[in-house]
């Protein structure tokens, strides 16, 4: 389980990115994070991953506080962040270095089998399409068999079509081994597609508005009058948390 | 009679934006396109060498190419020209490696570490501004005349452009490369070894190579400081008996093993930056 506990966040320049923030997530559990731009989404992100530590308050994974990064936390940027140096295959074992040589090929062949890119294994990331290098990024935070996973916007550079692929390969993927996915996204429907929880924040300072659990079956139909409800919903619960007035139709359905 | 020459020559005027588009650069014409580079000294070589020939030019205190050949073909006869260039090399590659590796390690250092930096970047920046040749003196007050001071200077020339680009080049990368490091529990030695170094690998490249060009400037300021062998010497000898011929061989020789050395660097890092996601012009 981790948690967050009356978590704040003050950056030097004096902008409180989040104040008093408070959310647990189960073990195995999708949530995924909405909200406008500047609410603190890959903040709180980026304090989960241990790459920055909050200002007050706690965050830990079954009961250890998080202060580094975690071997057991995965990270996917909004970009695939690959080393251009680096052949696909070497830049999926970064994750993974502390392995023998002949462990490490295996996992890593495994590792990219899982996300489709098999016979992509010897091709520098200049090579790669944008959907194949977010892959790619997907099966180095992967490799290492995280317990959490975290992602924030990780489809968002790519169309709608591959990203639809890609939303359906996660949760693929999070059948395996079911890890905790904590998912930052823009899009309200990849929100409902993937997740047991929707946390819609707020900006100034960031905090949590609204938390849904969307009463859908899986797997879920985007053209389903539910999921289309729950998406009203959210859009109602999202112009609030930006402040943007919207409109008396809107907000009635 | 050549009917298939012919042929391919009509079809590549019939259609002369396909065969550029779609047929990539034969091996002869590349090699071929290589050599362009040599056009502007021969021609030039050839004129000069003309000019004297014809009585349009004096040749004395410019001689021409084919006497530059033939002083260096006797120096190589008589075994004189491998000895000077061989101490020579020795001399610059002693220099360049131990610049390389003092540049390469303080640039690494002070890139990565903020306290290091403050600590020694003021003063190897003052210290740079001294012209290398003012330390001639103090360097044979304090290693001698021989071989320790030469190689020292070229050092010092050589270490100045590694520690600046690298230093500079370490603190150029990417952050978010940096932060997949972080997140992947990198130690220091790894964050170097494995993002830092090869992330600034193209710009150490190029400073690697206007380190070596150092490198052979200083040799020669170095072997003025007296030396009884090397192509500087053989400068020095050509001008104080008064033979042009032996100075302008000894600068052939220099041009020649400068270019030789910098292009041997140059393939052999090229090897290294395949994965480079760079602009390459058309041919
Ligand atoms: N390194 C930083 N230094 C100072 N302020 C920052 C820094 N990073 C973010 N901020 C500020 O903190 C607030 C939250 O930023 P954050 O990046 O978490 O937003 P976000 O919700 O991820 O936005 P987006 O949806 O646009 O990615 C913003 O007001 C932003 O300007
Ligand atoms: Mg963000």
């Amino acid at each position: 389980m981790l948690s967050v506990t009356q978590v704040d966040k003050r950056y030097p320049n004096g902008v409180l990115a989040l104040a008093g923030l408070n959310l647990t997530v189960a073990a195995g559990e999708i949530l995924a994070i909405v909200g406008g731009s500047g609410c603190g989404k890959s903040t709180l992100l980026r304090l989960i991953a241990g790459l920055d530590s909050p200002t007050a308050g706690r965050i830990a994974l079954d009961g250890t506080p998080v202060t580094a990064p975690r071997p057991e936390i995965g990270l996917v940027f909004q970009e695939p962040r690959l080393m251009p140096w680096l052949t696909i295959a070497q830049n999926v074992a970064f994750g993974i270095r502390h392995l023998q040589a002949g462990e490490r090929t295996r996992r890593v062949s495994e590792s990219l089998a899982r996300v489709g890119m098999a016979s992509q294994s010897g091709r520098w990331p200049r090579e790669l399409s944008g959907g194949q290098a977010q892959r790619a990024a997907l099966a180095r935070a992967l490799v290492g068999r995280p317990k959490v996973l975290l992602l924030d916007e990780p489809f968002s550079s790519l169309d709608a079509l591959t990203r639809g692929d890609l939303q359906e390969h996660l949760l693929d993927l999070w059948g395996d081994d079911q890890p905790t996915m904590i998912l930052v996204t823009h899009d309200i429907e990849e929100a409902l597609f993937l997740a047991d929880r929707v946390v819609v924040m707020q900006p100034d300072p960031g905090r949590i508005r609204t938390a849904m659990v969307p009463p859908l079956a899986r797997p879920r139909d985007r053209a389903d009058p539910d999921f289309l409800h729950c998406k009203r919903r959210l859009l109602t619960d999202l112009g609030h948390a930006s402040g943007v007035a919207r409109h008396p139709v809107a907000a009635s359905v | 009679m050549n009917t298939e020459a012919i042929s391919a020559a009509g079809h590549a005027i019939a259609t002369p934006s396909f065969a550029a588009a779609d047929a990539p650069p034969s091996r002869p014409w590349s090699g071929a396109n290589r050599l362009i580079g040599l056009i502007l000294p021969l021609g030039l070589a050839l004129a000069w060498e003309t000019a004297v020939a014809l009585k349009w030019a004096d040749g004395r205190l410019l001689p021409t190419p084919s006497r530059i050949v033939a002083t260096l073909a006797g120096l190589a006869q008589s075994g004189e020209l491998t000895s000077h260039v061989l101490a020579t090399l020795q001399r610059v590659a002693l220099g360049f490696a131990f610049g390389v590796a003092a540049g390469t390690v303080m640039g690494a250092v002070s890139g990565y570490w903020t306290l290091a930096r403050r600590l020694v970047d003021p003063t190897l920046q003052a210290l740079r501004n001294i012209p290398s040749i003012a330390w001639v003196p103090m360097f044979i007050l304090w290693f001698g005349i021989f071989e320790t001071s030469k190689v020292i200077l070229i050092a010092v020339g050589v270490f100045f452009p590694i520690y600046l680009s690298l230093s500079a080049a370490i603190r150029g990368v990417d952050r978010k490369l940096v932060e997949v490091g972080r997140s992947f529990r990198f130690s220091h030695g790894e964050m170097i070894t494995r993002i830092l170094l090869p992330a600034t690998l193209p710009t150490y490249v190029v400073a690697l190579r206007s380190g070596l060009g150092l490198g052979w400037m200083f040799v020669v300021a170095a072997e003025f400081m007296g030396a009884e062998e090397g192509l500087g010497f053989l400068l020095i000898d050509g001008q104080q008996t008064g033979r042009p011929a032996v100075i302008l061989a000894s600068i052939t020789a220099f041009a020649i093993l400068g270019k030789l050395t910098d292009w041997l660097l140059a393939s052999v890092s090229a090897r290294f930056l395949t994965w480079q996601d760079s602009f390459k012009p058309a041919e």
